[in-house]
């Protein structure tokens, strides 16, 4: 296993692990603020790739320029999903917002695959053949941009919820719901804002991924595990966590995917994740969980 | 638990009588396809409803019984009965085992229930990967019907088989009910520390109700595969039983005797229904699955039965 | 002194974090006392409970009870050894009916489920909810669900009771119902240690009386010696409230 198949691995790793983080990074949000597991993550991601597979493929838009579309769709859809289905469902119980999110995880899975089958579909651009070199590694342009636009969505979303109004409403409710409503803050609504910025994540990550990847109905369970190992692996409601963990996993499987062939590799990710929740379930950089 | 017992027994004697009366290829499917599904959510009741703990991968249980049986007929000779009875064993002994590692490390709630689908996916990957399962190509039992064979010449062979696993399972429901393991159970799903405080051990009780919902899963995967005779990781691992599984449970109300077989029934009405108006599309009942939990979820939490409860406690309440 | 004492602490401390939540916490309650712990808001009463009862694992000292040494073991275990506790937040099975719910600490000793609903009838005649049988715990007043919560640790039939905080919550005519009730319980022979703010009762029911303020132990004695000491006077009310109620 020399340096020359390896580094390519762990660059691949990293430009898949960019998109990966930007993933989790939505859902860690939501833990942290509305403190629900959101079952619906995968499938939701799915519906955004398809969103930008239509929208090449019906309208001819570029992935890329589809971006100011899919992104402010994919807040609305997530604030009103929030707001009319999710908080209604859980008269007061943690398992019924995983029943609710999982039942809509089933529904938005299988509506797609009655629109479009279950072929798996991918787009063709000027771009995705074209590689760049790194050293003795060739990495496709379309995922470079992938890693490159990951990173700068997720450095905005930490700039907003650092630095703006929203971002402080945000940090009171994730702290103390109570205390931020007796502030004044409209929690309902702060809950809703934070499950749409979660899902426009997801669309930007939609725009990076499709050009490098493909969509097919199943994708999204795929990514609702991989999601979930990186947030328990880097902790609960920490940003730092699901980036690192992000960049990690996405090196992890693809030099297991280097040893033990793609199926096997998968297996890898399980693995860690039913470790990290056994042993370490706060995870490398968590809050209590 | 006399009312229990004659309910059950009045239960029986419907199936009993409706088997016996049609020659019907049709319903003696359906009947068969529902009880099938009632097994599934019985089961998953007894750790969901009962236990308290949601999971969401029971197709572990489901696969490793399908195969374990497969696999002792195909590659060890083993009669069909006895490969049945193997089956459920298997799948109660990989209960136990994912039970004692999830539970001794005081995995509840949400993570186990992601837990538990990331056991199923690891093994629906072994499943696909490994030779002596077939790998993706699965696993085809020789054709060989004869009843010592478990592959009934008439559907009404396997009616008599599922009903007879149902009954078991609403006996074994029934005496949980009404016993100190039930009690201990129950109390551990409403409170585990105030359950504690008074003497119970909470991980013995979470092992029992794994174990036995481990088994009768692993039962109906062992008689899948001899209805289907053909068996796949995809399908015997995968996410759409577990679904089937716990929105059955759910939609009948979670902890209740007849919950289950009500939820079953009502949502393979349902898939029939659709069918019928809309035709065989890939996806649809699923859908319609995923719809109905979540209504249920929002507007019924406690599910048909306990809307009937309700009701009959209104119309009491009326009369009295 | 030893010999008699049913539950014995030996320099019982805890931190979380870098608070000293219980410090050097030792005492020794005699076998058919009835005791009171007592003390300002966030002493570390309740933490000091989750200690005897195995709910909380301490990080220095020692719990030994009937002259075993329990520290550290897991809560079911001293239930079942005759240890049993109520919570100050009370916690019903809230799905369940009155009877039910009694009917689980019954079964700790029954292993008949008939045995252990008539078990549960009995104690619940005892408590006064007797009427109160079928309804869901959801349905009960909060004083319902003090009684509840006593019943059902009653139903495990203990050798030890320790109450935490069960008149919190209730009116002057609650408190005056169950206070006998603790009583009966008492003159039975079970040994009871509470966690009381209500004077009334700490001066009616204790014999001896524990003090504790910032997680350690100030004072100990009868309530009329605890109640007139100047460090428990201070602890309530501030440094200087002794000299100045004494003047």
């Amino acid at each position: 296993m020399g340096f020359d198949i390896l580094f390519p691995s762990v660059l691949n790793g990293l430009t898949t692990g960019a998109v990966y983080a930007l993933i989790a990074l939505g859902l860690t949000l939501i833990y942290g603020v509305l403190h629900i597991i959101n079952f619906a993550h995968g499938a939701a991601l799915m519906v955004a790739l398809y969103a930008v597979y239509v929208l090449k493929h019906q309208l001819g838009v570029d992935p890329y320029l589809a971006l100011p579309l899919v992104v402010p769709a994919m807040f609305v859809f997530g604030y009103a999903l929030q707001r009319l289905v999710i908080n209604r469902a859980s008269h007061g119980k943690d398992e019924n917002i995983l029943l609710v999110t999982l039942g809509i995880s089933i529904v938005l899975e299988n509506l797609a695959l009655m629109i479009f089958k279950s072929d798996t579909r991918s787009i063709d651009t000027a771009y995705t053949l074209s590689t760049l070199q790194i050293g003795p590694a060739f990495i496709a342009v379309p995922k470079l941009v992938a890693f490159g636009g990951a990173l700068l969505t997720s450095a905005l979303l930490l700039w907003l919820v650092a630095r703006t109004d929203l971002g402080r409403a945000i940090r009171a409710v994730a702290r103390e719901r109570q205390g931020a409503k007796l502030m004044g803050i409209d929690v309902e609504h702060v809950y809703a804002m934070s499950f749409g910025i979660a899902m426009a994540c997801l669309g930007a990550a939609a725009c990076f991924l499709l050009p490098a990847y493909y969509v097919n109905p199943q994708v999204g369970s795929g990514f609702v595990l991989i999601a979930f190992t990186i947030v328990v692996l880097g902790g609960m409601g920490s940003f730092a966590g699901a980036l690192l963990g992000g960049l990690l996993v996405g090196v992890v499987e693809s030099l297991c995917g280097l040893l033990l062939g793609e199926s096997l590799g998968q297996i890898g990710i399980f693995v860690i994740f039913i470790a990290v929740l056994l042993f370490r379930p706060t995870g490398l950089f968590g809050a209590r969980a | 638990m006399k009312a229990d017992l004659a309910a059950i027994a009045a239960f029986v004697l419907c199936i009993g009588v409706f088997t016996a009366a049609t020659d019907s290829g049709v319903l003696l499917n359906a009947l068969m396809m529902a009880l099938y599904a009632a097994l599934l959510a019985q089961a998953w009741n007894l750790l969901g409803g009962y236990g308290g703990q949601f999971s969401f991968g029971h197709a572990l249980f489901f696969g490793c019984g399908a195969y374990a049986s497969a696999i002792a007929q195909m590659s060890g000779g083993v009669n069909a009965w006895l490969a049945l009875a193997l089956g459920v064993a298997a799948a109660a002994l990989l209960g136990l085992a994912v039970g004692a590692l999830t539970f001794r490390y005081g995995l509840k709630g949400s993570y186990f229930a992601l837990v538990t689908l990331a056991f199923a996916e690891v093994f629906r990957i072994l499943a696909l990967s490994l030779d002596f399962t077939g790998g993706g190509v699965g696993l085809m039992l020789p054709l060989k019907p004869a009843a010592a064979n478990l592959q009934f010449v008439s559907r009404k062979g396997f009616i008599a088989l599922v009903a007879g696993f149902v009954v078991l399972a609403l006996l074994a429901t029934a005496a949980l009910r009404h016993s100190r393991l039930g009690a201990q159970l129950q109390a551990v799903r409403d409170n585990e520390d105030a359950a504690r405080a008074v003497g119970v051990d909470p991980l013995r009780t979470k092992l029992a109700a794994i174990t036995l919902s481990a088994a009768v899963t692993g039962a109906a995967g062992a008689f899948y595969l001899q209805v289907f005779q053909y068996i796949d990781p995809n399908i015997v691992f995968g996410p759409g039983i577990s679904i089937e599984a716990l929105v059955g449970a759910i939609v009948g109300g979670l902890g209740t005797l007849w919950g289950p077989l009500l939820g079953a029934a009502v949502l393979h009405l349902l898939a029939d229904s659709t069918r019928n108006l809309f035709g065989e599309l890939p996806g649809l009942n699923l859908v319609i699955y995923g719809t109905v939990l979540v209504l249920i979820v929002m507007f019924m939490p406690r599910g048909l039965a306990g809307l009937l409860r309700s009701l009959s406690a209104a119309w009491k309440a009326r009369r009295g | 002194m030893a010999d008699t004492a049913l539950l014995q602490l030996q320099a019982l401390g805890i931190s979380f974090g870098g608070l000293r939540a219980v410090h050097d916490v030792s005492l020794a309650l005699p076998q058919g006392t009835l005791g009171a712990l007592i003390g300002p808001n966030g002493a570390g009463k309740t933490t000091l409970f989750a200690l005897m009862s195995g709910f909380l694992k301490p990080d220095a000292g020692r719990v030994f009870f009937a002259g075993r040494d329990i520290t550290g073991r897991a809560p079911q275990l001293n239930a079942r050894d005759g240890l049993a506790r109520t919570f100050q937040v009370v916690q019903p099975f809230a799905a369940q009916t009155v009877r039910e719910n009694i009917a689980v600490g019954a079964h700790l000793h029954l292993k008949s489920r008939r045995a252990a609903l008539a078990a549960a009838d009995g104690v619940a005649a005892e408590l006064g909810l007797a009427p109160q049988l079928d309804k869901p715990a959801a349905d009960l007043t909060v004083a319902g669900r003090k009684r509840l919560e006593l019943a059902r640790a009653l139903a495990t039939k203990p050798r030890l009771l320790l109450l935490d905080e069960v008149l919190a919550g209730l009116n002057p005519q609650e408190i005056g119902e169950m206070i006998p009730v603790v009583q009966r319980i008492a003159a039975r022979g079970v040994t009871v240690l509470m966690i009381e703010h209500v004077m009334q009762a700490v001066m009616n029911l204790a014999t001896t009386v524990w003090v504790l303020a910032q997680g350690q132990l100030i004072a100990h004695g009868t309530p009329a010696e605890v109640t007139s000491d100047a460090l428990v006077i201070e602890a309530y009310l501030g440094p200087g409230a002794a000299a100045r109620l004494a003047r």
